[in-house]
């Protein structure tokens, strides 16, 4: 570990109240940190696009994407950092914490909202608030595109039908002259209420240390 | 009669039955061989007749005979059929009876006309057919789980695999052991007069008891429509510990002739365990993966592929009897591999017979059997005991609570989506006892000496069964209510559901990922790689092999909404209509007929215009499907598409909601003057959840010609528009879909 224990553990406290996370995680996730970023205190997007494991994964821009964006940190800004640091790759990792059973249901609406954010930030990719059509088609696109037999029109077909059911869902009396403009977030939540999300969307940090942290080398 | 309702009508439905209810019983005991000749006028006649022809021809010329009766001839098949018949009848009834079928589950009313027939038959004295232990596990219950296991709720299914494998398992050895031990403490209290029952024939006792039961966990949760979650719990539950139930009573009944018992014994009980569920379930999948690779080739005889889906099934459950593995998991296992690869390769029709089979056979079979319990329950040995009995069941419900209670303490620990005390107190509610320790009970030898023993199991068994499922059952219902706990969510999956599902199984994969660590995304993933490259291509035919799991869903909810407009509107109207609903989301509303009206697109809008050739795409790719839909559609006959009873009320609504709809927006699109009509007020898309399956033949694909005939055909009917066709009765297939219909989006 390159930081000094004073210093970091004083950091730790500080990330605990803002993330959520246990210490003992932050320690895990800090190590992972320092493995991926081959020792250096930030992390750009070339070291994660070189995580052999990520290669077939067909969002994987996306994901990569997400960890630079500025509207993750919950700081109201927009745009995308060049590199991160340890605190902003935790904070992006803190919207993947699962819930606990005493988790209030403020609390729990509070994380749903923080997570379906997480989702729309993904798709809206040029920070306008909405995800209009083009992004949309491109994320389907995107996710149909390891499979390639299926072609762009194909995509698109689903991109529309899927955007036209948020416009009926939320707008139920479109009118012949509206126009719809793009999905806002709040009828992106509203589409995915029924998925849970907070339920769904969390990835289990390890608590122990254990020897499972390997990852693809990044800097020999 | 205290059963029927007030009314006329149902009075008289009910009196008609039930005389004819009698008569069967009574036609059904005089042919089981009891000995007593004096009750068989028929069958005398007949022999007489007989006697006298043999005798008329040697003498004299007698007169062809016109009529004559041979009873014997169809005696088996006549009697099963009308014991089918009969039962399904009072099924029938009792939903025509609306108000008990609100207060009573089905299985309650049904476990009371078998005990009010078991009376009728035994005040004419006669021997009342008994639930054979052979009937029952070989004829009865296949269907049931078939039923259950080929539509299992996959995904629900494997992310609480560990839960409920940890019920299943440890949660039914606990109630094993917990009940033997204390029972034979009972025993051997001396008012209970039961000292002579041995150690292990308590055990055996309770390792009969101890199963929650799939059948009757069918019966009774399916009505009361609780959340996925707990529904998976304890179904998944009930079926999982057949295998502990297997081993148990095996072990327990071979010991009980044994001598002793050594250590050795009892690990090898253990080891009896791992090969009976593991080895049941390789039957399962052995037989699984056949099912799949045969329906790959069955493209030109479309006709027998539900068969080869039940036969296979059919014989993974005997093989896995034969080496007295466990059957129902084999079934399952058999099941649930099978399924997606063969809902792949079969024809639409395929798969609706598959589907409506698989629950007509379910539900007769699920109706016997109840019927048979009352039946047997006033012939069957009784010796009751109060006390025996009485503990038995302050036993059951006790194990059931601690077990649950003390399971779940340790299960929360591990799970992310942890178990409330609401959902524990469903979850050892939900646990009842049925049919099978029944049957278990019956198959006990009887050893001399304890005949009286064998009928103090049986009633105590009788009497727990009875408990759980009249009082568990009836009160159960309420208890949802009052607790309000969740109900399973009436919504289908839309396809922004779908894509954000699909969307977020990756997200989560690359997110471990990066973390590090393989969890359990991470093998999903791989699993589902796995899947892609090699099985199915194996298993499905043709060119569907490659085709991405978000396409086949798009694919299903076109068909789907295909359907739904040819039924509820005309025909004609289908291109452009189709047409246009692709072409607005892209520009919802307005922009489709600026696209049409005005040439310049405005500057602030961001959604580009639709030109023509992307029209023309569009279009092509959903003629494609209706084509398919289309040239189905004529074949079918019968089946108007309303009646169908799995069917939600309100599709009536829905589609005449949706044809205003329809016909508002091609009017928009057409520029043809719109009609003032009312907005309906929903709109949503709603689409058939995954596991409903709509295939295509591979002879109907795509055919670019076709496709660009049909786009000329459909402008011309296009322009000529203002007038409407008359709707065509929709001539389709029932869409198999018990809970919704499918909208247009507007």
């Amino acid at each position: 570990m390159g930081a000094t224990q004073t210093h970091s553990e004083y950091q730790y406290e500080n990330m605990v109240g803002k993330t959520g996370f246990s210490t003992e995680q932050i320690k895990n996730l800090h190590m992972r940190f320092q493995q991926l970023s081959g020792n250096e205190k930030t992390l750009r997007r070339e070291h994660l696009k070189n995580i052999p494991a990520l290669a077939n994964n067909p969002i994987k821009t996306e994901i990569i994407e997400a960890f630079f964006d500025k509207r993750n940190q919950l700081d109201n800004e927009l745009g995308s950092y060049e590199e991160i640091g340890f605190e902003e790759f935790l904070m992006v990792m803190s919207h993947f914490r699962p819930l606990s059973i005493k988790t209030s249901e403020e609390e729990r609406t509070a994380m749903r909202r923080q997570k379906v954010r997480f989702l729309f930030n993904m798709h809206d990719t040029d920070g306008d608030g909405k995800i209009t059509l083009e992004e949309y088609r491109k994320a389907v696109e995107e996710l149909l595109s390891e499979s390639g037999t299926i072609g762009q029109e194909g995509a698109r077909a689903i991109a529309d039908a899927a955007m036209l059911e948020v416009a009926s869902t939320n707008v139920p009396n479109l009118g012949p002259d509206d126009f719809y403009e793009g999905i806002t977030f709040e009828h992106f939540e509203e589409i995915l209420k029924d998925l849970e999300m907070e339920s769904r969307m969390h990835v289990r940090f390890l608590d122990m240390n254990t020897a499972n942290l390997r990852c693809g080398k990044t800097s020999s | 009669m205290a059963v029927l309702g007030p009314g006329p009508a149902s009075f008289r439905f009910g009196s008609v039955l039930l005389i004819l209810l009698i008569l069967s019983g009574s036609s059904w005991t005089r042919d089981v061989p009891t000995g007593r000749n004096d009750t068989r006028p028929e069958l005398n006649r007949e022999r007489d007749g007989q006697n006298r022809d043999h005798g008329n021809n040697a003498t004299k010329h007698k007169a062809f005979p016109v009529l004559e009766l041979n009873y014997d001839y169809v005696r088996m098949p006549f009697e099963i059929s009308l014991w089918i018949l009969l039962a399904l009848l009072m099924k029938l009834g009792f939903h025509i009876i609306p108000r008990i079928s609100h207060i009573v589950p089905e299985s309650c009313l049904l476990i009371f006309v078998g005990l009010l027939i078991g009376g009728v038959i035994k005040a004419i004295q006669e021997k009342a057919p008994v639930m054979d232990t052979k009937l029952f596990f070989l004829y009865l219950l296949p269907p049931i789980i078939l039923d259950a296991g080929y539509f299992l709720p996959i995904r629900a299914f494997t992310e609480n695999m560990g839960t409920i494998l940890v019920f299943a398992v440890v949660g039914t050895l606990w109630n094993a052991f917990f009940i033997g031990g204390m029972m034979f403490a009972v025993c051997q209290i001396e008012a209970a007069a039961a000292a002579h029952v041995s150690l292990l024939s308590c055990l055996l006792f309770g390792s009969i008891i101890s199963a929650v039961d799939p059948v009757a966990v069918l019966a009774v949760f399916e009505e009361i429509h609780i959340n996925e979650l707990l529904h998976i719990l304890v179904f998944g539950e009930s079926l999982l510990n057949d295998a502990v139930t297997v081993v148990l009573y095996h072990l327990f009944e071979e010991f009980s002739h044994a001598d002793t018992v050594t250590v050795g014994d009892a690990f090898l009980g253990v080891v009896s365990f791992f090969v009976v569920s593991l080895g049941g379930i390789l039957v399962g999948v052995i037989y699984g993966v056949l099912g799949a690779f045969t329906s790959r080739f069955t493209s030109h005889f479309r006709v027998i592929e539900p068969l080869f889906v039940f036969l296979y099934s059919y014989m993974a459950y005997l093989s896995a009897e034969v080496f007295h593995l466990s059957g129902i998991m084999s079934l399952i296992a058999c099941g649930v591999v099978m399924r997606p690869y063969v809902e792949a390769n079969i024809s639409h029709k395929s798969y609706t017979t598959i589907k409506y089979f698989l629950k007509m056979w379910s539900s007769v079979s699920e109706t016997l059997i109840f019927i048979f319990l009352g039946v047997s329950t006033v012939e069957g040995p009784h010796n009751w005991n109060w006390i025996f009995v009485v503990f038995t069941l302050v036993f059951c419900l006790l194990s059931r609570v601690l077990g649950v209670v003390g399971l779940t303490f340790i299960i929360n620990k591990f799970r992310i989506v942890k178990l409330t005390k609401k959902d524990q107190f469903i979850v050892a509610y939900g646990g009842l006892r049925g049919a099978i320790a029944f049957s278990l009970g019956y198959l006990i030898h009887q050893d001399e000496g304890s005949k009286d023993t064998r009928g103090m199991f049986l009633t105590a068994i009788i009497t727990v069964i009875f408990f759980t499922v009249f009082v568990q059952g009836m009160t159960i219902r309420p208890l949802v209510e009052l607790l309000a706990v969740k109900k399973k969510k009436e919504s289908k999956p839309s396809i922004n559901e779908e894509i954000h599902t699909q969307f977020l199984d990756h997200l989560l994969t690359g997110i471990e990922d990066i973390c590090g660590h393989y969890g359990h995304h991470h093998w999903k993933d791989k699993l589902n790689r796995f899947n892609k490259t090699y099985v199915k291509k194996w298993l499905i035919a043709g060119e569907r092999s490659s085709e991405p799991q978000l396409i086949s869903f798009y694919n299903k909810m076109e068909m789907k909404q295909a359907m739904m407009l040819v039924e509820s509107g005309s025909a004609a109207k289908l291109p452009s209509v189709m047409a246009a609903a692709p072409a607005a989301p892209a520009a919802p509303a307005a922009p489709a007929q600026t696209a049409e009206q005005q040439s310049e697109p405005t500057p602030e809008r961001m959604i580009p215009k639709i030109s023509k050739t992307r029209e023309a795409e569009i279009r092509r790719i959903l003629r494609a499907n209706l084509q398919n839909t289309r040239q189905r559609l004529r074949s079918y006959s019968r089946h108007d598409f309303f009646m169908d009873p799995f069917e939600d009320n309100m599709s009536e609504v829905r589609f005449r909601r949706q044809r205003v709809e329809m016909e508002r927006r091609m009017s928009h699109y057409l520029t043809v003057p719109a009609k003032q009509q009312e907005t309906p007020s929903v709109r949503k898309v709603w689409f058939e959840p995954e596991h409903k399956v709509y295939t295509y033949d591979k002879n109907e694909s795509t055919r670019p010609s076709d496709s660009a005939a049909l786009l000329d055909e459909s402008n011309q009917r296009a322009d000529g528009q203002s007038e409407r066709e008359k709707p065509t009765r929709c001539l389709s297939d029932p869409g198999p879909d018990e809970e919704g219909s499918c909208f247009l989006p507007s």
